[in-house]
Formats: C-alpha cells, structure tokens, sequence
C-alpha cells in the first residue's frame, strides 16, 4: 500500500490548509515581485550587454505590474482586506503607499540608471534583483499585520539594502558605509525582535490587533504585573522605529551611509524605505499599542524635537551635499514625528494624516534633488559637493531652477509641497495643545532654511569655476522625468489637496481598522 | 470682469515666466522689451479698478471666492477696499519704473532680472487683494524669494550677507504670524479675515477674524506675534538693521522696490491684521508701537544724519518715515490713519525717486559715497534740479506729497497727546537737515574731481522716469483729495470697529467647535 499512502499523507498534510481561505490573490503583487526577481536573475546570467538593457527593462516592467497589480487588487469589501490568515492586511493605507512605493522605485532606479552604468561593478544584474527585492522586504512590511512578517519584510529589506551599499566593492567609503549601516542596522533588529518578544511575552499574540484587543483587557482589569514589560517593549520598538527611520538620537548611521554610498544607493536608501519605516510604526504603534499611547507618544516627541534641532544645527556645517541632505533628512523625519506624536482623541486622524502628507512630500522632494545630483554624477565626478553647484544658474538654468523649488520646498517656503506639510503637522500639533512643541519646530525651520537657502546661493550668487559640475549625460528622457518631478513639488504646492485628501482617508482605514475589532 | 483682481495679480506673473523664456542674454534686447510690454500690461489692467471701485462703499470690491485647499478650508478669496487698491495701483506702476531702471545698467542675466522683478509685482498684488489669511501668508512668504535673489545675484560686493540676512529675518518674522494664523484658524474654523463673501451669509456659522471673539490674553499674544512679523517688514525700530544692508547691496531697482513696496506690507499687515483682528490688544500696547515709532522717527532720523554712503542714508529715512506710518495708525484717528495711508503712497513714489537718482549717479560713476561728488549741478543740470524736488519731497515740503502725509499725523497727535506730536514734529527738522545736508554735498559747491567733470546729464529714458515721478509727487502734494476720497469710507469702518472694540459686546454667532 505505499503507492496509496503518499497521496493519503500529502492530504493530511494538507488538511488544515484552505487554500482559497488564504486569499493569495491579495499578495499578488508581492508574489510577483517575488517570482520576477528569480526569474531576472536567472535571465540575466544570460544577459551580455554592460549596459544590461533587458535586466534594467524587465525590473522596471516588474513594477509597472506591481503597480498594476496594487491598483486591481485594492479592497473593495471586508473580504478582500486580509490574507494569509490575517497576518496580510492590505488596507487602504496598505495600498496607497504601496503604490506610492512602486512609483519611487521606478523613478529611483530610471535616475540611476546611467549613474550605474558609468561605474562598472554597480551596473550587475544584482543591483536591480536587490532592488526588487528590497521592494519586496518594503511591500511586505506595509502589509504586515502581524510581528512574523514585519520582521520579515525588515529583514529582506535590509538585507538587500546592505548588499547594495556595498556594490562598489573597490571603494572605502562605500565599504565603510555598507559595515556601518550593516551592524547598526542589525542592532536595531535586534532591538525590534526583542521589544515584540516582551510584547509577545505580555500579551500573548503576535497578532498586532489582538494584541490591541488584549492590552485593553489588561488595562480593564488592571494587571499592573504586565506593565514594566510592556514599557520596555514599547521602549525597544520606539528605539528600533528610530533607527529605520532615522530619527535622533538613533541617527548615527545616516550621514555616513548617506555620504558613502554610491548616490544611486543613496538615493534608494533616502526615498522608498522612509515609506516602509512609516508603515512600521503605524502597525506598531498605532494599530498595536493604542493602549500604550501615552508611552510611546512622549519618546516619539522627544525623537522629534532632538531630530530637528540636530538635523538643522548639523547640517548647517557640511560642505557636502549628500551629507547635508542626510542632516535635513533628520531633521524632515523629527517633523514627519510630530504629526504621530501630537495624537490626541480630537486630533487622532488629523494626526495620522499629517505625518503621512509630511512623508510623502519629503519622499518626492528627496527624489528629486538626489535626481539632479545624479544627472550631474559622470564617471569619476560625484557631483556631491556643494562646491560643484557654483555657478549652476549659469551653465544649466532650467536645472538650477528645479534644484531652487527642491530646496525652497524643504525650506518650507509656500507654493511648494513642502509649506503645507510642515503647516499641516503644525496645525496638528497647536491643535492638540503643543504649542510648544510647533514653536520649537519653527524655530529650528528658520535655522534649516540658512543651510537651503545657501545651495540657492552657490547656484545663483557665485561664479562657476573649474571643479563645478558643467555636463549633463542624461537622455532627453531622464531629464523630463526629474524635471517632472521637481515641477510636481511646485504643482503640488498650489493644488496639494488631492494629496491632502487621500494622506486623510489612508490615515481613516487604519483608525477604522482599530474600530472593526 | 469678475475675476479682474486674479488678472491683475497674474499678468505679470505669467509675463515674468514669459520673459524667462526668452533665455540667455543673446537675446537680451527681447527680454527687455517683452518685460517692458509685461509692466506696461500689468499697469493697464489695474486701471480698471481704479475706474470701477466705487469710493462710497466700504465693503470689498471686485471680490472673487473660490475654495482652494478644501481640507484645510483656505480659499483664494480676493477683494480690495478703499485701503489696498492703492497699493495695487502703486506696486504696478513702480514695477514699469523698475524695469526702465534697468535697461542699461543691467547687463547679466537680463531676463532672470526683469522676470523676477515682474514675477514679485504679481505677488504684492496677491498680498493686497487677499482676504484669506492663509493665501496672504503664501504670497507673503513666496515674495521673499525673488527679492532674495535680486539682491544675491545683482546686488554689490557683500550682496550674499545682505540677501541672507533679508530672507532669514523676515521669515523669522513670519513664522510667529504663521502661528498666530493657525490658532485663528483653531478657533474660528476658517481663515477668513474681514467679510463673509457674497453669497455664503447664508451659512451663517462662519466665523471671520474680525468678528471672532477673543479674549484680551489671548488677543494680546496674537498682537504680540502679528507685532513680530510685521515689525520686521516694516521695519520698526529694534529690527531694522537688515534693511541698510539690503538696500546698500540691492542694484537700483530692487531698492525702488524694497522701499516703494516691500515695505510698505508690514504697514498693511498693520491694517489687515493687528487691528481688526486684535482691536483691544492694540488699543492696550497703542504705547508700545508709538513709542517705537518715535524712536524710529527721532533715533533713526539722527542715524540717517551720520550717513556716508547716499543709499544708506535713504535707506534710514525710509525707516523714519515709516515711523510716521505706525504712529498714524495707532492714533485711532481718521486724520492719523488717513495721513498714514498718505504718506504710505507718497513714500512709494519719493523713496523710488530717491533711489532712482542715487542710481543714475551710480551708473555712471559706480559709487554712492556722499564725499565722491561734489558740484554735480555744474555738469547735471536737469538733473539736479530732478534730485531737488524729490529731496524736498523727502524733507516733506509744502505742496509735495511728502508734506501731506506727515502733516496729518502730527495735526492727530496733537489732539492725541502733545509731547508725542512734538517727538513726531522733530522730524520736518531732522528730515529736513539730513536730506539737505546731503543734497547739498553732493550736488552743490565745486566740481569735486575729474569723475564728476566728466558726467553727463541724464538722458531721454531717465528723464521720462524722473519726470513721470515729479509729476506724481507734485500732483499728490498739492491736490491729494483723490487719494484721500477712496480710502475716507473704509478708514471710517475701520476705526469704528477698532474703536468698538471685541470685548465688550455680546455676539450672536457662536464659535465653530
């Protein structure tokens, strides 16, 4: 009887397996990313061209179908929000970042593209199949609503961001850069898995609504034993929140990842992951510990005032742009915190809402000055330095006039994206009744907009000489498309409410999300 | 035309993007032109409203409302009354003297140059016609950076301390007044600030600032942060030391502007704000703001003096006489207010003209210090006798425009107190002796040196400027009643709201929650 027991034991196996209860098609998207990414590597051992046209093509057809396959599978039903047993959500929060993902990827590697191409041991297949699956880690982590595959989608992310850091295998400072991002970025998982095992250990569920659900039993009935665990949980995931997003004082990686990597890399590690880190804390924070608002909320100001006062007051010292961009990096994350760290039951969607507006600004205007930088990049000439930018108005006026509006909007000067975040996290702030709080990040504004206004300065006050950066390689293409964006920073600063009002529905399905269990 | 504030405010926006286009300065002459034609235009459709604006209303006029930015309630809601449509009238029609001003002198970059200029002129306009809180803000704000670059990219040797320090200390400034707006707005759910628009009374809930009812703390500490902000445009006395550097390093017409215009919003910031919004807060620091306006007009008057260099000196003048406009306002006289306003306007055309002279000698002899001239009336006769009129219109002479204004306000604050008209009135002395003393070094006595030998007088273009500006400033000192009739009814409604105060009355409306 063998021959009848394999078919018997491949059915127990299969017993407590509903394969149509585990609603794949709701991972489409990811299970696509997945399998392309297998299939391009395969495909480009094949590939002999050093431009690698089809590898680069395929990856950016991959997430053009990621996107394609985010917008069809968006939630129309209750039935269609989870998946994998519940450990998938994808919410309306969940889709409208992961889109907004695709998108920055796409734009991110099409910047890059002749950059890698003019640095042979970047332009590998690899770079792109880590890419995706840097994508992946990301797309997973959005929809994570369970510990198991956020800490997953964590580690697939990192990982791929760690290797990608590291490309340039001949330079120093990439090598630096790669180990330092490499052991602080795993000491934060490390932070991140500990504090979700206290969690674990005080409510028993990895679950994050029911670990909600759980918390406010405890409080209902008053176990007092659970609370210094959980408090150190909640401290563990703030200081692993942190990290990712880097916030101050967990901040330390980022100037020197920034500055070392290959800008390429660079621009991939500032963009898409900010979205993701986002994502971490909503499901964190939000979505899992509502009880322990008052917890988490005071750290996270905290976080938010040390990153805007370092951030501005640092980078008013760098020559360096990347460098500085890492500083106002800090510092654009220390504001993206206040809108979270404001929540308070009148302002709670407001709240949400704000901080994801201030993200999503701060992504597109990220892109775009590191787009212009790698415009400038040739072989051999980073175009990294503020020094390169003398001149700029002179040789390449458009360029020079989207650099301003990038600079301009960070500097939170109006009819640029970047007023109304900052005005919309303001708000939120003085709303719920810390004014303190919106007077300390003004102040600290006025003293980041010194180190913007100063780029304005070398690209229009000074003369060009000969170490400014003078050629643009970039097709007619590239240079639309980062034009393109720049322009949307000044589009979506006169009409910014579209955004407005999706940043506000995105922040509604996670708060209803809450109310459903 | 319903929507002729919106055409008023981007025509010579979108002339500015116009004449970026015409790129380098291989075709500089282009540029030239399609700026000059964008001033021109920008002028004309303004005439309209001077011609359509019905002088015996207070309520706004031309008034367009549509809602902008739905999730934060921010409309582009225009209007003018008797008080702003003078400013529009004003900003556009030194924005053609400003391009004229640099058709020779400037010779790098003369698209960028004269786009900038027209680009700014739509942005004033914008700060005077809005009625929302929020879009005032953003024009305020977005004004800031073509003045910025027009003194970093064709200012003078220290123009990038000069350009930092300018942009830094008024968005200092602001920022308080952004906080202020966001709590107006917490409290009365909509950035409205003077009149519901036609048409939406029905609603009934919405509250405008200048009806929400405040309590005096909380009044006094959005006085305090609008005090901030607007102190620094206009500027007042503690935080006027950018404007020196700024118009020493600005190139001629970025002075004109600066003076004529720029500074002329931290006044109307005065009106639009401070006082309807925070009518007993003012009348409680109404000491303040008079004591720092007496300052400004004695201190800085004595500053001015001392000067060496001719822009600079003009530069400590204009902080003085802006000293006259404070203090008017915060007499809470129709005369005060009115000759305020008067001597706003008049400002515009006597410190532009004032600037315009300065240049025409620094096109020539690349110096503006007083002891580099000396005997210019032997060689520049037409232009002296230019330079005289304006002097005197500066040292507020009978029968120009200058006289009209001050005049009013020291006639107010001789029935408001008399030891505060006395500091006010040291000013015909002090004005006088500083503007004199230099006009007088540099124009009269001997030829000083060969340089000054050599110059030649002005020419047609330059004559067509002074002249049009004499003019202006003849025909406002000796019949001002035009200017004066538009602005009596919304002055009076004004004042009367001021002089009512919130506090005491009962509202109907209760607050949005």
């Amino acid at each position: 009887m063998p021959s009848r027991a394999m078919p018997d034991s491949i059915s127990m196996f299969f017993q407590g397996f509903d394969l149509a209860a585990l609603n794949l098609t709701l991972a489409a998207p990811e299970i696509f990313l997945l399998v392309m990414s297998c299939v391009i590597l395969l495909l480009d051992l094949m590939v002999k061209s050093p431009r690698r046209t089809v590898t680069f093509s395929l990856t950016q057809i991959t997430l053009l179908g990621a996107l394609l396959l985010t917008w069809l599978t968006r939630p129309g039903s209750l039935a269609d929000l989870f998946a994998f047993n519940g450990m998938f959500i994808n919410d309306r929060l969940a889709v409208f970042l992961k889109l907004l993902l695709y998108l920055v990827v796409l734009l991110t590697l099409a910047y890059s593209r002749r950059y890698l191409c003019e640095r042979p041991e970047m332009c590998k297949g690899e770079y792109f199949v880590l890419a995706l699956l840097a994508t992946l880690g990301m797309s997973v982590m959005i929809s994570a609503n369970h510990f198991l595959p956020l800490y997953l989608g964590l580690e697939i992310m990192s990982l791929a961001l760690y290797a990608m850091t590291a490309m340039q295998r001949d330079s120093a400072v990439a090598t630096e850069a790669a180990m330092k991002y490499f052991v602080l970025g795993a000491m934060a998982s490390g932070f991140l898995l500990y504090g979700m095992s206290m969690i674990y250990g005080a409510t028993e569920s990895l679950y994050l609504p029911e670990i909600g659900m759980r918390l406010s039993e405890l409080h209902t009935y008053g176990f007092a034993s659970a609370d210094l665990v959980l408090a150190l949980g909640v401290v563990f995931l703030v200081a692993a929140i942190g990290f990712k997003l880097g916030a101050a004082p967990f901040h330390m990686w980022l100037p020197d990842v920034y500055h070392g990597a290959p800008t390429a890399a660079t621009l991939f590690i500032a963009a898409a992951p900010k979205l993701a880190g986002f994502a971490l804390m909503l499901r964190l924070l939000v979505a899992a510990l509502p009880e322990q608002q008052t917890d988490w909320q005071s750290m996270l100001m905290v976080l938010a005032m040390f990153s805007i006062m370092l951030g501005n007051l640092v980078a008013l010292a760098q020559t360096n742009l990347k460098r500085m961009l890492a500083y106002s990096a800090i510092s654009h994350m220390g504001f993206m915190l206040i809108g979270i760290a404001s929540t308070q039951i009148q302002t709670f969607d407001e709240a949400l809402a704000s901080s994801l507006f201030y993200l999503i600004s701060y992504v597109l205007m990220t892109l775009a000055a590191f787009g212009i930088l790698l415009l400038f990049a040739r072989g051999g000439f980073e175009a990294d330095e503020l020094a390169h930018y003398k001149g700029l108005n002179q040789r390449h006026p458009w360029f020079a006039a989207m650099m301003m509006i990038v600079m301009l909007s960070m500097a939170g000067i109006p009819f640029f994206v970047g007023f109304w975040a900052k005005f919309y996290v303001l708000k939120t702030a003085v709303h719920s009744g810390f004014l303190w709080l919106a007077i300390v990040a003004i102040l600290f504004s006025v003293v980041g907009a010194f180190y913007y206004l100063r780029v304005i300065k070398y690209m229009y006050f000074d003369e060009p000489d000969a170490a400014a950066a003078a050629r643009i390689d970039s097709g007619f293409w590239i240079k639309t498309l980062v034009s393109l964006n720049a322009l949307g920073v000044a589009f979506l600063g006169l009409f910014p409410d579209v955004l407005l009002l999706l940043s506000r529905l995105s922040a509604i399905s996670l708060l209803m999300m809450r109310q459903y269990y | 035309m319903t929507n002729l504030l919106s055409i008023v405010i981007w025509t010579p926006v979108l002339a500015g993007l116009l004449v970026l286009a015409t790129g380098s300065d291989r075709n500089a002459a282009l540029a030239r032109g399609v700026a000059l034609v964008g001033a021109l235009l920008g002028f004309a459709v303004t005439i309209p409203l001077y011609l359509g604006f019905d002088p015996a209303s207070a309520a706004l006029q031309f008034v367009e409302f549509k809602l902008w930015i739905g999730a934060f309630r921010v409309a582009y809601y225009l209007g003018v009354d008797g008080i702003s449509l003078w400013f529009v009238l004003l900003n556009s029609f030194i924005t053609v003297f400003v391009v004229l001003a640099g058709w020779r002198s400037i010779k790098l970059r003369v698209a960028q140059y004269n786009a900038a200029f027209l680009i700014m002129s739509g942005l004033m306009n914008g700060i005077f016609c809005a009625q929302d809180g929020m879009l005032f803000y953003v024009f305020f704000e977005a004004s800031l950076i073509p003045l910025y670059l027009i003194i970093g990219v064709w200012g003078g040797a220290n123009r990038v301390y000069a350009a930092l320090k300018f942009f830094i200390y008024t968005l200092f400034g602001s920022l308080p007044l952004l906080l202020a707006l966001i709590y107006l707005y917490l409290q009365s759910g909509s950035f409205l600030m003077g009149e519901v628009p036609a048409g939406f009374e029905v609603l009934g809930r919405i509250v405008t600032w200048k009806m929400l009812p405040l309590s005096l703390t909380e009044q006094i500490w959005i006085f305090l942060a609008f005090l901030i902000a607007f102190a620094v445009k206009v500027p007042m006395f503690p935080v006027h030391t950018w404007l020196p550097d700024a118009h020493v390093e600005a190139p001629t017409g970025g002075s004109v502007v600066l003076a004529a215009i720029a500074l002329k919003l931290g006044a109307y910031g005065f009106l639009r704000f401070s006082l309807p919004v925070t009518p007993d807060a003012a009348h409680e620091l109404a000491w303040l703001v008079i004591a720092l306006s007496l300052i400004a007009v004695i201190y800085i008057g004595l500053v001015a003096l001392a000067q060496k260099d001719m822009k600079k000196l003009v530069a400590y003048s204009s902080i003085a006489h802006m000293g006259f406009v404070t203090l008017g306002f915060f007499l809470f006289s129709p005369l005060g207010m009115e000759g305020a306003l008067v001597q706003m306007i008049s400002h515009g055309f006597v410190s532009a003209a004032m600037f315009l002279c300065i240049g025409v000698l620094y096109d020539r002899l690349h110096t503006r210090q007083i002891d580099d001239f000396g005997g210019v009336v032997n060689v520049m006769p037409k232009f002296a006798a230019f330079f005289m009129l304006f002097a005197m219109a500066n040292a507020a002479l009978p029968a120009t425009s200058g006289f009209v204004g001050e005049f009013m306000v020291i006639l107010a604050a001789i029935q408001f107190n008399f030891w505060v008209a006395f500091g006010a009135a040291t000013t015909l002395i002090v004005g006088a002796a500083y503007t004199l003393w230099m006009y007088k070094r540099v124009v009269f006595g001997v030829v000083a040196n060969d340089k000054v030998a050599g110059l030649n007088d002005i020419s047609a273009r330059e004559f067509l400027i002074l002249g049009l500006l004499a003019l202006c400033v003849l025909g406002m000192g000796l019949y001002p009643a035009p200017f004066t009739d538009v602005m009596h009814v919304s002055v009076d409604e004004l004042l009367r709201h001021v002089v009512q105060g919130k506090i005491p009355s009962v509202f109907p409306i209760p607050p949005l929650p």
